[in-house]
Parts: C-alpha cells; structure tokens; sequence
C-alpha cells in the first residue's frame, strides 16, 4: 500500500486500490468461515486461532472498514499530504485487528494491541498543521504506552503466577485467588478499560477524539473500539473466566461510572465532535455490561452492538466531516437542504439512542438481558436503562436542529451522489439489522 | 410472514404501513390526502369485515404467530380477540374521520403529515393486537415517534419544548416496562415472550409488586393519571389539533389497555395491594382535573383536563378488578374515544376558521353555525355522560363496579360527574351562545363530508346509548380471561 504512493499519484486510484484490497479480505474471511480453511496455513504454535466468533467478528469489522473507506474515502485524501501512506496505516491497523481476533496467548495480545495503536498515534497527529492534532497525538502516545506498560506489567505477574502466557493455561490454572493474581488481573483491566475509554480511564478520550482529524476519529470511536472491546471480552471470559466472581463487581463499578460520565457530560457539549466523543464513552458502558455478564447473550450482543453501534457512527461522522464547523447549529435544516442525508443521519441517531427498528435498540436490549440474566446487579440494570433515557436529549438536539430549525447555512453543502448512496445503504443496514437481528446472531 | 396477508392482524398492520410509506413519495397535498382516506377506509373495512369472522372457528383468520427472533424466542404473534377487536375498531373509525376532515392544503409538506399519520396508525394497531411482549415493546416505542415528529413540525409556538417533554417521559415509562419484560422473560421457562407463558410464570409476591409498577408507570404515564400528567395539557395544546385528537382518543387508550391485557392479567397479588392507594390517588386527580378545567379559557386545555378526568375514572374502574366495573370500562374506552374525538372536531373547525382557541374570545357561534351548534351540544351531553348517550352506559357500570368496591370513593369520584357537567355546559354557552364576538361575523357553517362525519360520530353516541349489546357480547369473553385469576 506504502510503495503504492511511489507509482500512482491519482488519489482516486489509490481509494480504489485500498478499496479492493479490503473486498479481498472480506472474501478470504468468508471463505475461512465457511469451509473452515484458512488461505495460508502459518504455524503459530496455538498462538492464534480463529474460532468462528472471531471470524465473525472480524467481518464485521472488515466490512465496517469497507463503508468507511467508501464513505470517507474522499476525507481521508484530504487529511494528509500523501494519502497512501495514511491508507497504508490503516492496513496496518487491520492486521493487528486481525493478529487480536485470533488471539490464544497473552503475548498475541500484546502484540496485537501494539499494532493497532502505534499507527493510531500517528494517524491522530497526521494533521501536521493542527496544533490540536497534535496535542491529541501526543496524549494519546503517552497515555497509551503507559497503560501498555501496565499490560505488560499485569502479564508478567500472571505469568509468574501461573507459568504460561497461552489463556488455556492460564484458565486452567486460576481457581483461586492470590494476591500475585490479583494485581496482574487489576492491572491488566486497568490497561483494558484505559484502550476502551472506561471511566476512570477515559479522560484521553474527548481530547484525543476531539483533536484527530475528524476522519481519523471516525475509524478510532468505531472500529477501534470495537476491537479493544473484543480484545477484552475474549480476554477475560477465556483467561481470567473462573474467577467470574471475583472482578465482576469491580466491573460492574467501571460500567457504572462510564454510563454516568459519558452519558451527562455528553449533554452539556455544544460541539457535536466532542458531543460524539462522550457518547462513545456511554456505549463504552453499555458494552461493559456485556464484559460483566460473559453469557451467550453478552457475546452475541456484543457482536450485534459492534456492527450497530459501528454503523451508525461512521454515518454521522461521514456528515460530520463534511461540514463547516462541528456545533449543533451546523445541522440547523438538514433535513430542508439535503433531505438524503438528513433521514440517514436521523436513522443513525435513533440507533444510537436504542429506539425500536433500529439496531441499537436490540443490541441495547441484549446487553440489558445479559445483566438481568446475570442476576443480583438491578442497580445496574436501572441505571443503564436511565442512562437510555438521558441519552435521548443530546441525541435528539441534532434530530432537532435537523428538522425543525430553519438552515442557516448560506452555503449549501454539496454531496456527491456515491456519497448519498452509501448514507442510504447505511440506513438500510441499520434497519435490516434492527428488523432482523438474527443475521448476525445466527453466525455464531 | 411478509406474504402472510390472509388473516386480518396482517392486513391492519400492513396496510397504514404501506399506505403511510407510499405517501412519503406523493409530491401532491391533494394526492397524499386521497392516499390517506383509501388506506384508514380500507382497514376500518377490514375491522368491520372481520366483526363477522369472530367467532372461535375462525381463530386462523384472527391471530398472527411467525417466528421471528429464534435465537431469544421471541414470536411475532398478534390477536384479534373481543378486547382488541373494540381498540381497533376504534382506531379505524378515529382516524377514518380525521383524514376526511383535514383540509389537503392546511400543512405544509402534507405527504410527509399524512404519511406519520398512518405509520402511527399502524403502531397503534400493533400494540393494541400484540400477545408477545418484545412486539408489544416494539409496537409502543413506535407509536411514539411519528407523534414526536407530527407535533414538533407542525405544531404551536412552543411545540418543541412540550413534545420533547412528553417524549422523553413517556420513554422513560417504557424502558421501566422493558425491564419488567426482560425480568420476566429470563423467570420463563422456555425463554418467551409471549402473553400466556407470562400469565404462567407464578412471581412471588414481592416481585409482582415491582413488576406491577414498572408497568404501572409506563401507562400511568401514558393516560395520564394524576400525578404524571403534566406533560399532557401543554403537549395537546401545542400539538395541531388533528394530532391532538388521536392521542387523545386513541393513544391514551395504549395505557388503558396495557393495564387490562398485561396488568391486570399478570399481577393479581400486587393489584389486590396497590390498588386502594392508587384509587385513592386517582380519585384526586379526577376532581382536581375537573376543577381545574372550570378555570380553563382555553379551550384544547379545557379538553385535555376533561380527558385527564375521564381517563383517571376509567382506571379506578380497573383497579378495582369488578367484573362491572371492567366491562364497563371496555366499553367506555370505545365511548371516550368518539365522544372526546367529536369534541376535538368542534374545536378543531373553530381553530381552523378563526384561529382562535380562547374561549373569552368567543361567542354567539350558535347564529352563525347552527348546524355545529346541534352537534357540539351532542357531543357535549355526551362526555356529561347523560343517559342515552353512550358514555351513560360506560360511567353507570364503572361506577357500580367502584361502589361495590368503596362506597366513598364512588361518591368522592361522582363530583367529578358534576364538575364536568359544569365545565361543558359552560363551555358551550360562553362559545356558542352569549354575545357575538366581531371576529366571528364571516364564520362559515359546516358543510358536506363535516356535517357527514359529525353525523357518524353522534350516531355511534347514540346507537350504543341505546343499544350496546353487540359491544358487551363482543369483548365478554376477553372480559373473563383477564379476571381468570380474581374469581377467588
């Protein structure tokens, strides 16, 4: 992808070019899926397998980045002075997502995390000219070492506990509790909720998010989140499973604060980007309750909020990136100027609020079943459910702002007619989704 | 299922769905206006068609049961029993009328009013025929939005305050509901949605008394009742008045019927414990809704306030698990909805021709608009519940049922009877009759399909004042299978 900027100076053939590499590996992917034989057979020494929940999991993401790319294809050009470089990132980004789908050895996750977020850190300060970019790189640089760093720290306590990185082992071996156990648990969940942006651990999130340019925040509040989320999950339902018990009130906690703080910080943003970055933070807490619960409603909930969630925010963030400034005022008539894209816009934020028809409502609803099912934490259960309903006000304000302001915009905003297209198939997408939730959950 | 059009679930909810999309892409206000009036005629054919096919050996024709969430057991099921029957029939008749009267040029975007129009009368159909609660949840969330949309458009100056109030109250309610509905689906055997295996489940006590108010919230919510009601006088007023009208005659009807299928049904143990509080609570709140529409000059308020009463009395007629009293209530819900709709018409014509909803500034409407007048009155006697009016019918047996429960309550309850005679007849002389206001001189009588509509209206007051058995015999059975767990 790199040396492909050596050859071809059209950025559209470079959008082409990485449009095909991403329908390429969609197509391995489903083809691993369905006969169950992978294209290039490595020995990896059990480090890495992919069980159909991580197939899964990873054509979601690949056809996530697919939209992406066909949404924002034109912004991404746009960002930084040679644009293959920044596509080549993101295939970086891709095969470490791919090395943590896979992942059967603390090691794989390491490595794989290290992947994912080195190239992160360059694609949030790839606005060289921006001084917010970067300052939001350099946030992100230190604050994400450093929790590296306790991932690391907490590995080698686990290690030295129980003698083996690969999970089976480890879960094999974790019946009790020691204190050595313990603070490598704590520490590793602490570097886990810090990739997440869980509260306490969120505060890099609103400023690296608001800072990156607003493509790049796209693909990091979606796609990226969605993999450290996965990352989590299969980390500790398959390592640390038997000690359910102990930590699911610690997480049970995290999950709280998050809801809490996203949802009410998010209500007194007047940017729509920052706005956008807190409510990440909220469905960050939403997903923790599937990380509480571990049963098969969690997972497959989980599965289904990614695509949802995923779906539904790169569509915003596509319009987002489109407009002059990032205050709610910007969509002031939407609806009257580009009536397309307002309705798509509009089906993307009611999913995100979790009203029915939408996927989000049922991904909402799942993870919500996978608390009750757990049992004794309606607490929980109650305030996520009002953390819904908070929700709905800043959401709504662009709904509002949409279609029942009047456009003050003197300039109209031109869309191209690929662009329209895709905004109508993501609609659609996050319908059919909601109508019919079973596509995904099927697969697993 | 989506080929499945042979039974009469299917059509009522397929048809304003079709008809309400397909006018998103009417460019003509007249078009779209056309559109409308052939898809709410054809459904209420197919209610009026289907009050012939009720009987048990036609059960195929009346249910619907697809799988559609295999993987959570949830079942796409509707019903069209007695008590569904009566909401849907009045679902058409409400929104038959309304589309007849709303003049093709009064909204801008017209397509866009019409089309929210329908899709919310088939979310009201869906919620009113659903047995599986996640449809049930489905079917209530979607109600809401067309409405949200309807009002915060077209509506009043301060329109978007007051819809997103309501909105974001009523979603609250629900998602109380929702959790109630996940709770007891996780205690389900065979991880169900549906009704009957809710009706199995046997909660202990305590349970019931918590499921029993997150429920009760979402519909006390919904009705209003005394004191969750604030949302309501300022949203109907802001809303246009053909909106108004069908969340006041119908979608309040949501919360009523949510009581009597999923309520009553479910938690007799926390019914037979809440529900002296709550009548007492309730009785308040109709005296002090009656009370306060004596004050009102406006006249959407006046309405709204004189609906917040209706409804409380209706729900104290729930509570008290009567068999009379129940009845009586199904009938009363059928009755509410046309007489409060036919008060809504009259306010609806003097909006549209003066612009004027401050009773103060009317009068004397009776020499100019005879016709209306006659009308007005009707309607009017009609919510005073006099007898051979329908609303009689309705009042006499919840208040039997309410006196042979408390007969304090019944007495208390019966000011609110006076108070209304007061506010009506009131509101009708200061409107109709008195000294006419300047502004009134050009006031135009009703004419054509108004007077037709008016004429349906105060027929259906009539007929079912005199003879309601067809009502009684339609819902008896559905009467009996919500009380199954009282009869101790």
């Amino acid at each position: 992808m790199m040396y492909t900027g050596f050859f071809v100076k059209s950025r559209n053939t470079i959008n082409l070019i990485a449009i095909a590499g991403i329908v390429l590996l969609i197509i391995c992917n489903v083809h691993e899926f369905i006969s169950g034989m992978s294209l290039f057979s490595i020995d990896t020494k059990g480090m890495l397998f992919h069980s159909n929940f991580g197939l899964v999991f990873l054509l979601i993401i690949l056809i996530s980045t697919l939209m992406y790319f066909l949404l924002s294809g034109n912004d991404i050009n746009a960002a930084g002075k040679s644009s293959s470089d920044l596509y080549a990132l993101i295939f970086f980004i891709l095969s470490g997502i791919g090395v943590v789908a896979g992942f059967k050895s603390l090691l794989m996750l390491f490595l794989g995390i290290e992947i994912v977020s080195i190239p992160l850190y360059v694609l949030a300060g790839s606005d060289k000219s921006n001084l917010k970019s970067n300052e939001a790189a350099l946030k992100y640089f230190l604050m994400g070492s450093f929790s590296t760093g306790l991932m690391l720290m907490g590995i080698t306590l686990i290690y030295g506990d129980t003698g083996s990185f690969y999970l089976d082992a480890i879960k094999a071996g974790l019946s009790v509790l020691t204190p050595m156990k313990a603070a490598g648990l704590l520490l590793v969940l602490a570097s886990m909720a810090f990739k997440v942006s869980a509260a306490p651990f969120h505060f890099w999130t609103p400023d690296v998010y608001d800072g990156a340019p607003t493509v790049f925040t796209s693909f990091m509040a979606t796609i990226v989140k969605s993999v450290a989320f996965y990352a989590f999950l299969h980390l500790f339902d398959n390592a640390f499973g038997n000690l359910h018990e102990d930590w699911k009130n610690l997480v049970a906690v995290i999950a709280l604060l998050t809801l809490l703080i996203g949802n009410i910080t998010a209500v007194f943003q007047q940017s729509v980007k920052r706005m956008l970055a807190y409510s990440s933070i909220a469905q960050a807490g939403f997903m923790m309750l599937a990380i509480l619960s571990l049963n098969v409603f969690a997972k497959q909930g989980l599965l289904l909020y990614f695509a949802g969630y995923s779906i539904a925010t790169l569509g915003i963030f596509a319009v987002l990136v489109k407009m002059k400034d990032h205050s709610v005022d910007a969509f002031n008539g939407l609806s009257k100027t580009n009536p397309i894209i307002a309705l798509s816009v509009l089906v993307s934020l009611l999913s995100l609020a979790g009203i029915p028809l939408t996927a989000g409502f049922f991904a909402k609803y799942y993870m919500l079943l996978a608390v009750i099912r757990e049992g004794h934490l309606m607490w929980l259960v109650v305030t996520a459910v009002l953390c819904a309903a908070v929700s709905i006000y800043y959401y709504f304000r662009v709904i509002q702002a949409m279609y029942f302001k009047e456009p003050t915009n003197i300039l109209t905003l031109e869309f191209s007619s690929t662009f329209k297209w895709m905004m109508i198939i993501n609609a659609i997408l996050i319908i059919i989704l909601g109508i019919h939730p079973d596509i995904i959950l099927s697969l697993i | 299922m989506f080929a499945a059009v042979d039974n009469f679930p299917a059509l009522l909810i397929w048809l304003p769905l079709f008809g309400g999309l397909f006018s998103f892409f009417l460019k003509n206000a007249q078009q779209s206006k056309t559109n409308a009036i052939i898809f709410s005629a054809s459904s209420l054919i197919v209610v009026l068609v289907s009050l012939f096919f009720s009987g048990k050996e036609h059960f195929l024709l009346n249910q619907v049961s697809y799988q559609w969430l295999t993987s959570i057991g949830s079942n796409f099921g509707l019903i069209l029993d007695g008590l569904t029957r009566t909401m849907a029939l009045l679902t058409a008749i409400v929104f038959f009328l309304v589309f007849l009267l709303i003049p093709a040029e009064q909204y801008k975007d017209a397509n866009r009013f019409f089309a929210l129009m329908l899709l919310t009368q088939c979310g009201l159909y869906g919620v009113f025929m659903a047995t599986d609660a996640l449809v049930f949840y489905l079917f209530w969330e979607l109600a809401l939005i067309p409405v949200y949309f309807l009002a915060s458009i077209w509506g009043g100056e301060k329109r978007i305050r007051a819809t997103f109030k309501f909105f974001i109250y009523t979603f609250v309610g629900s998602l109380f509901m929702l959790l109630a509905i996940l709770y007891m689906y996780n205690k389900t055997n065979g991880a169900s949605f549906s009704l009957m295996s809710f009706f199995n489940l046997n909660n202990t006590a305590s349970e019931q008394y918590w499921l029993f108010f997150a429920f009760f919230i979402a519909f006390a919510i919904k009705m209003p009742l005394f004191p969750l009601h604030t949302w309501q006088p300022e949203a109907y007023e802001q809303s246009p008045t053909p909106v108004t009208l069908v969340l006041s005659s119908v979608m309040v009807k949501m919360g009523l019927f949510g009581m009597l299928r999923w309520v009553l049904p479910l938690f007799p143990l926390a019914v037979k414990y809440f529900n002296t509080s709550i009548i007492i609570v309730a009785s308040i709140g109709i005296v002090y809704a009656s009370l306060v529409a004596i004050y009102q000059d406006n006249i959407k308020r006046l309405i709204a306030y004189s609906s917040i009463a209706h409804i409380g009395l209706m729900a104290i007629g729930i509570l008290t698990f009567k068999q009379i009293a129940v009845e009586g209530v199904l009938l009363q819900m059928f009755n509410h909805g046309i007489n409060i709709a036919a008060l809504w018409i009259v306010a609806y014509m003097i909006e549209k021709q003066t612009g004027i909803t401050a009773i103060s500034q009317l009068g004397g409407l009776a020499r100019r608009a005879p016709v209306l007048a006659i009308f007005m009155v009707i309607a009017s006697l009609a919510n005073v519940a006099l007898p051979l009016t329908n609303a009689f019918i309705g009042e006499f047996m919840i208040f039997n049922g309410i006196y042979q429960f408390n007969w304090m309550v019944a007495a208390f309850a019966g000011l609110s009877i006076i108070f209304s005679a007061v506010y009506t007849l009131n509101m009708i002389k200061n409107v109709f009759y008195g000294e006419e206001r300047t502004a009134l001189h050009s006031f135009a009588d009703i004419k054509g399909v108004q007077i037709l509509v008016f004429v349906v209206l105060t027929a259906l007051i009539l007929l079912v004042g005199f003879y309601p058995a067809p009502f009684f015999k339609m819902f008896s059975d559905s009467v009996g299978l919500i009380l199954t767990k009282y009869n101790s």
